[in-house]
């Protein structure tokens, strides 16, 4: 049990994402957790607005339902699988959170809890990070045709070159945000 | 009984993302400044076994719970938008730390704000919808 509660190591992670597609592979379904967007826009009616949400969402419900369950999911493993160790990043990681201005991580999070919280909306970088950087993440993904699971997950898996046309593209965007964007915005 | 197995699979998935740590925002920056394996090795392991995975899929046309032959189709070629959608959906990657699986698994983590990041990615994919015939493919 203590190897489930602490920390995955990344191997065993990789091999439960593939458990995870086989499954749904299995049960007839594709891994893509960003079509879940265009379904719950098609869903709220715009296809009024643009043929693109005028197709049978329904026929990605099961999809709602895998959401659901990865909501679920995470809460199962926030509080009855939480490890008792603080993640284990780089120290060269590590030694940047400061430049960044951040907190060293804190035993119980796995995100920095400076950042993820409601008052942060009240402020610039907030906004930036969280309502700009979603829109990103929708605009992008759907324009891409698919995020890392249907895209770097499922389509470099499945050796298709617009899949790694599409993480190239990830990438690019990334780095070019990480280490050039980013500075400016902290 | 179709319906709790996605929630089931669902429930599975959501816990890999948080053992894992690939919803840790510190893990995307760690990747984005080629500081750590993690998150390339767990890409890298599910890429491997996943080609393996598919290449049996086809070999032995398995078939799904349903008994239909499993069809996997091949992505649109459209590589205009894989790199320019890809490269916006980069900035919001870093920006955010979260992909999308993992954007509905940290609300389940108590991560409140993250609907925000949701609702904002639903009026990005909004206006993606509108703007889709003026955009190169």
């Amino acid at each position: 049990m203590e190897f489930f509660i602490q920390s995955w190591h990344w191997a065993f992670s990789g091999v439960m994402i593939v458990f995870v597609m086989m499954l749904l592979l299995l049960a007839g379904k594709r891994f893509g957790v960003s079509s879940s967007f265009q379904a719950a826009c098609a869903m709220g009616g715009a296809g009024k607005l643009a043929s693109y949400f005028k197709y049978d969402w329904k026929s990605q419900s099961w999809l709602f339902l895998f959401v659901a369950g990865s909501i679920i999911g995470g809460f199962i493993a926030n509080n009855f699988m939480q490890s008792s160790e603080v993640i284990d990043l780089s120290d060269a990681f590590l030694k940047d959170l400061s430049v960044l201005g951040l907190d060293q991580p804190v035993v119980g999070h796995i995100n920095p809890k400076e950042l993820f919280n409601f008052d942060m909306l009240l402020t610039t970088k907030g906004i930036i990070l969280f309502v700009l950087g979603g829109f990103l993440i929708g605009f992008g993904t759907r324009y891409a045709g698919g995020c890392t699971s249907g895209h770097a997950i499922s389509g470099l898996s499945n050796l298709q070159l617009p899949s790694l046309v599409a993480v190239i593209g990830f990438f690019i965007g990334g780095l070019l945000m990480t280490h050039f964007i980013m500075p400016l915005i902290f | 009984m179709k319906n709790i197995s996605f929630i089931l699979i669902g429930i599975l998935f959501g816990i890999t993302m948080t053992k894992s740590e690939a919803i840790s925002w510190y893990r995307i920056q760690e990747m984005f400044r080629f500081q750590s394996i993690h998150m390339y090795g767990i890409i890298g392991v599910a890429v491997i076994l996943g080609a393996l995975l598919f290449y049996i899929i086809k070999k032995y046309q398995i078939k799904t719970f349903g008994g239909a032959i499993i069809q996997i189709k091949d992505k649109p070629k459209n590589y205009k938008a894989a790199l320019l959608g890809g490269s916006i959906f980069g900035l919001g990657w870093s920006m955010t730390g979260a992909c999308p699986g993992p954007l509905y698994v940290l609300v389940g983590n108590g991560y409140w704000v993250i609907l925000i990041v949701i609702l904002s990615a639903l009026m990005g994919t909004l206006c993606y919808g509108l703007l889709r015939n003026k955009l190169p493919h």
